[in-house]
């Protein structure tokens, strides 16, 4: 099939961006996105050019290193899928297919389409995390936790931490993220005495970063390629409060 | 999620926390908006008074000036509560333009190409239906309260000043009445459910139920508010 593509290209942090188009004429519906990115980038090494710079790793949906606006959506058009899964039967034979990095203050683009996500790790140093001794493995039934609060949490860390709740919003808020690692923390009993603190440094740390506030549109779980439910912002919100209220401790 | 650039310290860079956090600002979104839809429940229920009469009508507006005394002087509640609902506005507004702000500042570059949006049509005019709908309040209170722009504009004759500001010839004016009120319903369909997420009354089980229910309390609030205006201007009221 053949595939017009316009790709944003910049070469180097803070230097002026514009969008490139290209042309691939021998791409294949049976290809994933990002090989479609290879293959175009065979060609463009081939002829003396720069290859796109793009972010990816594992391509098969569970490293969260892809990230590319594809027609204006993280991930691309198809629910539920990251880049590196999208195969090209979802597009039409001669589309014009727009490719965006994620667009946030706090992912400054590194290079094409690569972005520097370095303030998810900052989020999460801040408090997404259990303190744990090290040492043996404590027998995994000597903590019961129940059935419903494990599928939660369970549910919560399905969260790869590729960005793009950020890239989807509207406010370019991170809360789906913040949601999704104080949901998956907080159901399970190691998380709980941390709790608190967690919360009130995870929203500092995200707020300080430059990611906006959550207006709850629903466009970070509609693009989300792990389905984190919404709800996971209500449980932040609602930890927030708890902490941040009452004679425990104030923010 | 990768780390490309190191940092020279590898450290955080220094950046300062805004005050309030955004999670604390969605708290007074929240906070202000029930105290002013509680409000708005109780002004369309006491306009639909005009269908008893100008008499019931009147004595009703008299009353709201009366209420708590003799316990309290005359007046006290009604401006306690018009201090209350103005805190209320200021606080929203207030929340909503940092809020704004920082989101304007969290994407300095526009995609290039714009998706079909993701999220409801109310979502995404919240911060333009919240500006028709506090201008429409500006001429509201000069209109109906202080009487300034109405027709009839005598105080206490609150019947007849209904009459003659939504007469049929004065048609623009319930015109824009009627737009203003479904600005505000549009605002309400997402602000209702969205202020208990805010607080973090929602559940993955209860969050289609009470966006359904945010939806059928801001049309019945709406049909309350247009019953009145419309009856009017269609001559069922005179």
């Amino acid at each position: 099939m053949r595939l017009t593509l316009k790709i944003w290209r910049q070469e180097a942090p803070g230097a002026t961006g514009r969008m490139v188009g290209y042309q691939v004429d021998d791409a294949d519906e049976d290809m994933s996105f990002l090989e479609l990115l290879d293959v175009l980038n065979e060609k463009l090494i081939l002829s003396g050019d720069e290859p796109v710079a793009f972010d990816h790793d594992c391509r098969e949906g569970i490293c969260g290193s892809c990230a590319m606006v594809i027609n204006g959506e993280p991930h691309g058009p198809q629910k539920a899928t990251t880049a590196c899964q999208l195969h090209l039967r979802h597009f039409r034979d001669g589309e014009t297919i727009v490719v965006e990095p994620w667009r946030a203050a706090a992912f400054p683009v590194v290079k094409d389409l690569v972005t520097d996500r370095s303030a998810f790790d900052r989020v999460i140093a801040a408090g997404g995390y259990i303190s744990a001794p090290t040492g043996a493995a404590p027998d995994a039934h000597a903590t019961p936790v129940p059935k419903a609060n494990a599928d939660r949490a369970f549910t919560a860390a399905a969260c790869i931490g590729c960005g793009a709740c950020v890239a989807a919003c509207p406010n370019g808020s991170a809360s789906l993220f913040l949601g999704a690692k104080i949901t998956h923390l907080g159901e399970l009993p190691q998380g709980r005495p941390e709790q608190d603190d967690r919360v009130v440094r995870m929203v500092e740390q995200h707020d300080a970063e430059g990611f906006g506030g959550c207006t709850n549109t629903g466009a970070c779980t509609v693009s989300c390629p792990k389905e984190i439910p919404l709800d996971v912002i209500s449980q932040l919100n609602r930890d927030y409060l708890h902490a941040t209220t009452g004679s425990r401790r104030s923010a | 999620m990768v780390s490309l650039v190191p940092r020279t310290n590898g450290d955080a860079p220094t950046r300062r926390t805004p005050r309030p956090s955004s999670v604390q600002l969605k708290y007074v979104m929240a906070v202000s908006g029930a105290v002013m839809f509680l409000y708005l429940v109780a002004h369309m229920v006491g306009n639909l008074k005009i269908f008893f009469g100008a008499e019931s009508l009147d004595l009703y507006a008299a009353w709201l000036r009366v209420v708590g005394a003799p316990a309290l002087p005359e007046q006290t509640v009604l401006w306690l509560v018009r201090v209350v609902l103005l805190a209320a506005v200021v606080g929203h507004i207030v929340a909503a333009t940092i809020l704004a702000r920082r989101a304007s500042r969290a994407r300095p570059v526009k995609y290039a190409h714009r998706s079909r949006v993701a999220g409801s049509y109310a979502a995404r005019t919240m911060r333009w239906g919240g500006v028709i709908v506090a201008l429409f309040i500006v001429y509201h209170i000069l209109d109906l309260t202080t009487g300034t722009l109405n027709p009839n504009g005598v105080y206490g004759e609150v019947y007849a000043n209904l009459v003659a500001d939504f007469a049929p010839q004065r048609w623009y004016v319930t015109a824009f009445y009627v737009v203003s009120i479904l600005a505000l319903t549009l605002h309400l369909r997402h602000g209702l459910w969205s202020a208990l997420q805010s607080l973090g009354r929602t559940r993955g089980g209860n969050l289609a139920a009470l966006r359904a229910t945010a939806n059928v309390v801001a049309i019945a609030l709406a049909a309350g508010f247009l019953v009145v205006p419309l009856s009017i201007t269609f001559g069922l009221v005179s």
